[in-house]
């Protein structure tokens, strides 16, 4: 096991170098670049900024001195278009908001959507199952982007109970709605894979084996039937989970959260090279380290798989 | 015991006890209106500021924060005409080349250093050193301030830029041309002082809260990137015992209905009013959805170059596509937010400006649709040959719906087809800057007010030229209008020649539309450039 995971991490290190590299080059390729203005600079001026952040110098060069700066300082370079501060400014500043954010989420998302999903698979074509079901298709139907604009209407506006937006610091009230926008619809997923992959392990002949002993139900569902059912709940889990504590730019844009989410899609935008590298690597990085929790996950639920 | 910290402490502690009884009266001096007891002032941005720099800051949002913070030698007031601000006025030589400013004596930066000459010397100097690279240090060369172009070209040093302070009191600022506008120049961020011991201390990371030091009206206080910053009323500012408000709160709301509901729920104080919602919010909120003419323009440019298409080469297929636009439908059904329809490039709220008049202007939209439909035959274009081009615009909703409103218009009175293209804004830019266009949008806001912002934007050496019309005579004119003393014979001949040959095509002129709270007092509406100041700015008993 602890061969297979080292194995791992090696493995981890050139996929981020050919994150970075593939991410390092498409950045290049997109028309317009971080200068590009409505009011072109004149060529003076935008020599002037381009030797200040060395864009003059050859591509292979930028990309060397970038990645040097990583390894050498952990320095991930300045943000073109905010001056006054740097990319482990922006980081630093951004990601523990949607982490908070995020983490909360991902609690609430997965003991809700596990929760329900299990009540409905065993109490199958019960009323129970039919509010779950209808309550899951809902939920998917209605996207944060839309949800949120109408918490804002009604909690804010309306009811007048919570904060229509900000951060404060992560104060409770202000957590309330970015929280409820996006866990939703992965409580609406987590529950519907969970109910199905429940309904199947429950279906299967060492169910039918353990109820055949004389088993009480209960422990046929924790003893048995858990582990298997959790499977493809738990390989959901592991991109999910980095897909929440990431951010999700529409949470940032309707809740003015000041999350790491924005921050990503506007360095696109302003075609702010090195917020966008960085940030890429942040979630590279995460992606690649959960990855590696499910699949160890995975050999503790599952006595088939042996690493 | 030393009896001066004492007295200091008695004359302190009689101040606060004055400014305690002024609010306690409650009411504001000039016009008698009862004060609220919270004098806060909070309103929306749509994006997160690009710096608080006075030398580096470069966008809208970000120059209203820069405003409050730092004071130039000039301020602007409620109509937008010239105040004293740091000086207290200035004098002009004979030969228009020498602005000699006098400073007063009791301005201070927010640690309590006086503010002296040298501190606007070192900011100027800053603003077009290469080192520091501002993507607004062309502004100074604008200024036409000796040697800024050579100096931020690289050929000159730095010390050589035509400002000196002779004394801490006086500023003296060299010319290389006169430029009648050059006064109202110095109200814009680029020319802001600096405090040079503060930058020199703590480097780039100076305008961080607990950094910063500056001599305007307040001091920034908080600032948490793309959520809020605040700025508060600056105690050592020389007019501070005048300023009410207490403090103004920037939320960066990246949607604009969010940001109108979070309005209506109460927390915010101002917001811009989404397309097409003003005269729903004005019925339901009389009084405070305003709308008021600002310094901008919105217009279509042909790529006249090479690379543009051969049927736009042709007047009569400009003209007539300009004819056929019905710019009403524009204003009224779409945007009805009070925009003003355009026929000519420069707005019409432009200061010592007046609209000339153009053929266009006069006839009614029949007598338009008429004469662009007989310019369209006689170039040679009909139901058997129709005339086919592309127009791109960046993406947004607004952009979008008065794209296709032009086409079908075109395609209704002329049989034109069209095809529409939104492109990402950088895209966008590229595309249009690079003449990779047949028709691209573009809008222009000034730069200051007077009409040469504008208008020499149609100029063959301007880079904002990207359809590349070139017209010598439209050249000579603008050279001419920059030391010309009566310029609006000159600006009228510009702007006809302009509607003759139609390079580009008007569609109107923007509006700041806003909803405003009623309990704000002293927004400058008058004032088109919308430079607001906290300082002038108080919030009203409800």
């Amino acid at each position: 096991m602890t061969a297979y995971i080292m194995r791992r991490i090696l493995v981890a290190v050139p996929t981020l170098v050919i994150l970075i590299v593939l991410c390092f080059f498409l950045m290049q390729v997109a028309p317009g670049g971080p200068f590009t203005s409505e009011r072109p600079l004149p060529p003076q001026v935008l020599a002037n900024i381009e030797a200040r952040y060395g864009l003059d110098q050859p591509l292979w060069k930028q990309m060397w001195d970038y990645l040097a700066g990583i390894v050498t300082r952990f320095d991930f370079g300045p943000s073109f278009a905010y001056r006054d501060r740097d990319v482990n400014d922006i980081i630093a500043q951004g990601f523990p908001v949607t982490l908070t954010y995020g983490l909360i989420s991902f609690v609430i998302a997965t003991l809700a959507g596990m929760g329900v999903g299990v009540v409905a698979a065993i109490r199958h074509n019960t009323w129970l199952d039919y509010i779950a079901v209808g309550a899951t298709f809902s939920a998917q139907a209605l996207p944060n982007f839309v949800m949120a604009p109408i918490l804002v209407i009604v909690f804010t506006w309306q009811l007048g109970w919570l904060p229509g937006g900000g951060w404060n610091g992560g104060q409770w009230q202000y957590l309330v709605m970015p929280v409820i926008a996006l866990s939703t619809s992965y409580v609406a997923s987590i529950t519907r894979i969970t109910r199905s992959s429940m309904l199947e392990t429950l279906n299967s002949s060492f169910i039918r084996t353990a109820r055949a002993k004389g088993l009480p139900e209960h422990k046929v569902i924790w003893r048995h039937a858990m582990k298997p059912a959790m499977l493809p709940v738990v390989s959901y889990l592991g991109p999910t989970f980095v897909a929440m504590i990431t951010g999700s730019v529409v949470i940032d844009v309707y809740f003015s959260t000041g999350g790491i989410g924005r921050a990503y899609v506007d360095s696109a935008l302003n075609r702010d090279y090195a917020v966008m590298l960085g940030v890429t690597i942040l979630y590279g990085g995460l992606t690649v380290l959960f990855n590696l929790l499910v699949d160890v996950a995975y050999a503790w639920l599952d006595p088939k798989i042996r690493y | 015991m030393n009896s001066t910290p004492r007295i200091l402490a008695a004359m302190l502690l009689g101040a606060t006890a004055n400014a305690g009884l002024a609010f306690a009266a409650g009411t504001h001096p000039v016009t008698g209106e009862a004060l609220a007891e919270n004098q806060v002032f909070t309103y929306r941005v749509l994006d997160e500021h690009s710096s608080v720099d006075p030398q580096i800051v470069e966008d809208v949002s970000g120059s209203d924060v820069v405003r409050d913070l730092f004071e130039g030698l000039m301020n602007q007031d409620a109509q937008g005409r010239l105040v004293p601000g740091t000086a207290t006025g200035y004098t002009v030589s004979d030969d228009k080349l020498t602005y000699t400013f006098s400073l007063r004596d009791d301005a201070k930066w927010s640690n309590g250093d006086p503010v002296v000459a040298g501190d606007f010397v070192y900011a100027w100097k800053r603003a077009v050193s290469p080192a520091l690279a501002s993507p607004y240090s062309w502004f100074m060369e604008l200024m036409s301030i000796k040697n800024a172009a050579r100096i931020i070209a690289g050929d000159v040093p730095v010390d050589e830029l035509g400002v000196s302070a002779p004394d801490d009191r006086t500023l003296v600022v060299r010319l290389s041309q006169p430029l009648p506008y050059f006064p109202q120049m110095v109200t814009h961020a680029t020319t802001f002082p600096v405090n040079p011991a503060v930058v020199a201390a703590h480097g780039a990371d100076w305008t961080k809260p607990e950094n910063i030091v500056s001599n305007g009206a307040y001091v920034l206080t908080e600032h948490i990137p793309n959520e809020r910053s605040v700025r508060e009323r600056n105690p050592m500012y020389w007019d501070a015992e005048n300023v009410l408000l207490e403090k103004t709160v920037a939320l960066v709301i990246n949607d604009e209905n969010t940001a109108l509901t979070r309005w209506l729920a109460g927390e915010l104080d101002r917001t811009e009013v989404p397309a097409g919602q003003f005269p729903r919010l004005r019925k339901e909120h009389p009084g405070e959805a305003i709308s008021f003419p600002r310094l901008c323009n919105y217009y279509y440019t042909f790529n006249l170059s090479e690379s543009g298409p051969e049927a736009f080469k042709d007047v009569r297929v400009r003209k007539a596509l300009a004819l056929a636009v019905d710019r009403r439908i524009i204003t009224e059904n779409i945007l009805a937010g009070g925009q003003i329809e355009a026929f000519t490039f420069t707005p019409a709220a432009t200061a010592n400006f007046e609209v000339p008049d153009v053929e266009i202007a006069s006839m009614s939209q029949a007598e338009r649709d008429a004469s662009a439909k007989l310019l369209l035959a006689e170039a040679g274009y009909g139901p058997d040959n129709p005339l086919k081009f592309e127009m791109i615009y960046n993406t947004s909703e607004s952009h979008k719906r008065i794209a296709v409103a032009m086409s079908q218009m075109w395609k209704q009175k002329l049989g034109v087809e069209t095809t529409l293209a939104n492109m990402e804004w950088k895209t966008f830019l590229e595309a249009r800057a690079n003449q990779d266009f047949e028709l691209a949008r573009g809008a222009w806001c000034g730069d200051y007010n007077e009409a040469s912002t504008f208008l020499d934007l149609l100029t063959s050496p301007s880079g904002y030229n990207d359809g590349k019309y070139s017209n010598t005579m439209v050249d000579e004119l603008m050279t001419e209008a920059k030391t010309a003393n009566d310029t609006q014979a000159i600006y009228t001949k510009v702007e006809q020649v302009i509607a003759e040959e139609a390079p580009i095509i008007p569609i109107y002129h923007y509006a700041g539309v806003y909803m405003l709270d009623s309990d704000v007092g002293g927004w400058p509406i008058n004032n088109i450039e919308q430079n607001w100041y906290s300082k002038d700015l108080y919030k009203i008993a409800e």
